[in-house]
């Protein structure tokens, strides 16, 4: 059971997820964002109870719905929202925007902008902890349009086959774009289809972060042993539309009025009064600091530069000798910025496939079987 | 110096980087158990094991993508592709996760990845196996394209493939494994980007690479030689970044310049080549530049067409001719 404490944790999150999201709204609304940008406001009980399952060296990715992943794993919220603004003290650069957010000292690896392309690079940060015998776990998130792009098909055959310590989560909002995922889909219920490659596949009430939070951290658990990926689909929604442009005719009022009815953020809230855990003030308090805390941010992008024109030719390749950029000591002048670092030398002890010679044994004990049933036969 | 072949000097490369950097992984169709499909890594699932030869399943995007995740994350993965003609199918990965990483990233991540493989006609393989995609993958900034037509440069630019931090696309010639050539003995490393001169001459610069190297041009550069016409044959050995300085040398030795390549004509690298050589060179032309390409078709599989697409030394003599009006 998550302590107080955790529960408290959790409703800040879920929290500053919603204010950062809804400022990140409002300001497209002024077009100091543009482009395409889709908020995560509805679904924030999926990231934030998988986040604190997760220990600080395991590793998330997800599509291009990705502003609160690195977020909630203590990103800097005024250099995610001046990379949305497309300035300097962004994340990346102002290269990247709302659907390639990066922050490697958290472990976030990524927003991906094609639909599911990150299932299979997940699958390779997994091997390559697998490859050099670390206990870490990579967390990849999709929506539930991706499960029917061929790459889940294709990663989920090897993740399974080769036992890659991989959680992957669909976070199925029932909406690809406007298309209502059981209109496109033989199999709607994505958690079933696990059983295709013989992987854990379960689902969950995504719109209930103690549920999640319970869940993420069993499998979580199951798979640092070593037991090989799962497929965990958790049930939410989004309260938006698919991006900034869409005005969500496709589904009913009276559909997102019901949806919005079970708010992760209001449910977390009732648990906590209920157990007496917290105070109305105090929960109050907790959002007016996170509303401040969104206020920094947005003030901080307001007041970024943008990127200076000789940029355009940095970071389209790597010139030898030239280091990786960190984010927050370059922009923040941050010290206590601890970068992943991994070994040249080292003595790879995986055995993917082990050689199971067909021992004189084996044989002949095949060879005795049939015989034998020939003779039960007679 | 020995004398070995394209097939061999390309395991040598890869036995000798997977010796020196533990980071370095083989993945592919059959590059394990079968030694490979054109036999490039025999012997190296006994030397190295079976996480760092690893037979992957037919799922080109799958294992592409992989490779491109675990070169985010500290290794140094070489993805066999059986042929380029299905690395089509991992494109998405190559073009939209591995060349733009570190540029979506603002320079936090780097993606040091090969992906290798046979390219170009393998002979009577008709349409869907026979193609020659070099000019598709220099089109993508962030991409490395190497097209080596010897041996030794395959065996020299494999190892700096390896070696280098960003996404490289090794583009071997389906109908090179074969062939011999001298190796240099020990340590032996060809820099990216930089072409070689083939074979000095003053007249035309033949401007080529990978097959089109010593199926089409040597031979044709020997019968021009009989008239009286030295060729020079610059062979670029890395389509992108392309060696400017190189070309723009020997064109103004020669200042007559004919590129000839496998592949398509239309929007192939060759024009990129002419387009740089008419603009940059302009005042040292003597002529048009000259083209000798594949035909604008699709490879057939009877043997008196395939020969009629594919580039030969005849239509290379005819095409030195041409800038040499006579």
């Amino acid at each position: 059971m998550a302590s107080t404490e955790l529960m408290l944790t959790m409703y800040r999150k879920m929290l500053l997820s919603r204010r950062f999201e809804e400022k990140a709204g409002q300001a497209y609304g002024l077009k100091k964002i543009q482009g395409f940008c889709h908020l995560y406001i509805g679904q924030e009980a999926v990231v934030v109870g998988v986040n604190e399952a997760l220990r600080p060296t395991d590793w998330v990715m997800t599509g291009y719905r990705d502003h609160v992943h690195p977020l909630v794993r203590g990103a800097d919220a005024g250099m995610l929202m001046a990379e949305l603004y497309g300035r300097d003290s962004g994340y990346s650069k102002g290269k990247g925007g709302s659907m390639h957010f990066f922050d490697i000292e958290h472990g976030f690896y990524g927003g991906y902008g094609i639909v599911g392309g990150q299932i299979p690079l997940a699958a390779g940060l997994g091997f390559a902890s697998k490859y050099r015998g670390e206990d870490r776990v990579t967390v990849c998130s999709f929506g539930d349009a991706a499960s029917n792009q061929g790459a889940m098909h294709e990663t989920f055959n090897m993740a399974a086959k080769w036992k890659l310590p991989v959680l992957y989560i669909v976070e199925n909002n029932r909406y690809g774009m406007g298309t209502d995922i059981a209109r496109v889909s033989a199999v709607p219920q994505i958690s079933k289809r696990a059983g295709a490659w013989d992987m854990r596949g379960e689902a969950i009430d995504g719109m209930d972060a103690l549920t999640v939070y319970e869940k993420a951290k069993e499998l979580v658990d199951w798979i640092r042993a070593g037991n090989g990926p799962v497929l965990l689909e958790a049930n939410t929604y989004r309260f938006r539309g698919h991006s900034m442009s869409d005005a969500a005719t496709y589904r009913t009022k009276d559909e997102v009025e019901l949806e919005k009815q079970k708010d992760p953020i209001l449910k977390l809230r009732k648990v906590l009064l209920d157990k007496r855990a917290a105070t109305e003030a105090q929960l109050d308090a907790i959002d007016d600091e996170e509303k401040a805390h969104v206020e920094k941010a947005v003030a901080f992008a307001d007041a970024a530069p943008l990127p200076p024109d000789e940029d355009v030719w940095t970071h389209t390749t790597v010139e030898e000798g030239e280091p990786d950029v960190h984010p927050r000591e370059r922009v923040l002048g941050a010290t206590d910025v601890k970068w992943p670092s991994f070994p040249s030398d080292f003595k790879v002890a995986w055995d993917l496939e082990p050689r199971t010679p067909q021992t004189p044994a084996a044989k002949t004990e095949r060879g005795q079987g049939g015989a034998t049933n020939k003779k039960g036969a007679a | 110096m020995a004398e070995i072949a394209y097939r061999e000097a390309l395991n040598q490369a890869l036995f000798e980087e997977m010796s020196r950097d533990p980071r370095v992984f083989l993945m592919g169709e059959e590059v394990a158990r079968y030694d490979g499909a054109y036999k490039v890594s025999k012997g190296l699932l006994d030397k190295f094991g079976s996480a760092r030869v690893v037979d992957a399943p037919i799922s080109e995007l799958g294992f592409g993508g992989l490779g491109v995740g675990a070169a985010m994350v500290g290794l140094r993965p070489v993805i066999e592709m059986m042929t380029w003609n299905f690395a089509i199918l991992a494109m998405d990965q190559i073009v939209n996760s591995a060349a733009k990483l570190r540029h979506m990233s603002g320079g936090q991540l780097r993606c040091p990845i090969v992906f290798r493989g046979p390219n170009g006609a393998g002979g009577r393989l008709s349409s869907q196996h026979s193609q020659a995609l070099e000019a598709n993958y220099a089109h993508f900034p962030g991409l490395k394209v190497i097209a080596p037509g010897t041996p030794a440069d395959a065996k020299g630019l494999l190892k700096s493939a390896i070696r280098d931090d960003n996404p490289v696309i090794f583009m071997e010639g389906e109908l090179l494994y074969g062939v011999k050539g001298e190796v240099p003995d020990g340590e032996h490393v060809v820099p990216i980007g930089k072409a070689d001169i083939k074979r000095e001459g003053s007249d035309v610069t033949i401007v080529t690479w990978s097959r089109m190297l010593t199926a089409v041009v040597l031979p044709a550069a020997e019968l021009l030689a009989q008239e009286g016409i030295n060729v020079e044959v610059l062979d670029l050995r890395t389509i992108k970044p392309m060696d400017e300085e190189a070309i723009a040398a020997s064109v103004k030795k020669t200042n007559r310049a004919v590129i000839v390549e496998e592949g398509w004509g239309y929007a192939g690298f060759g024009a990129h080549v002419a387009d740089f050589i008419s603009r940059q060179c302009f005042d040292d032309l003597d002529a048009p530049v000259g083209r000798v390409t594949g035909l604008d078709v699709n490879m057939a599989y009877a043997e008196n067409l395939e020969r009629l697409i594919l580039p030969s030394a005849a239509r290379v003599v005819e095409a030195v001719h041409q800038v040499l009006y006579r």
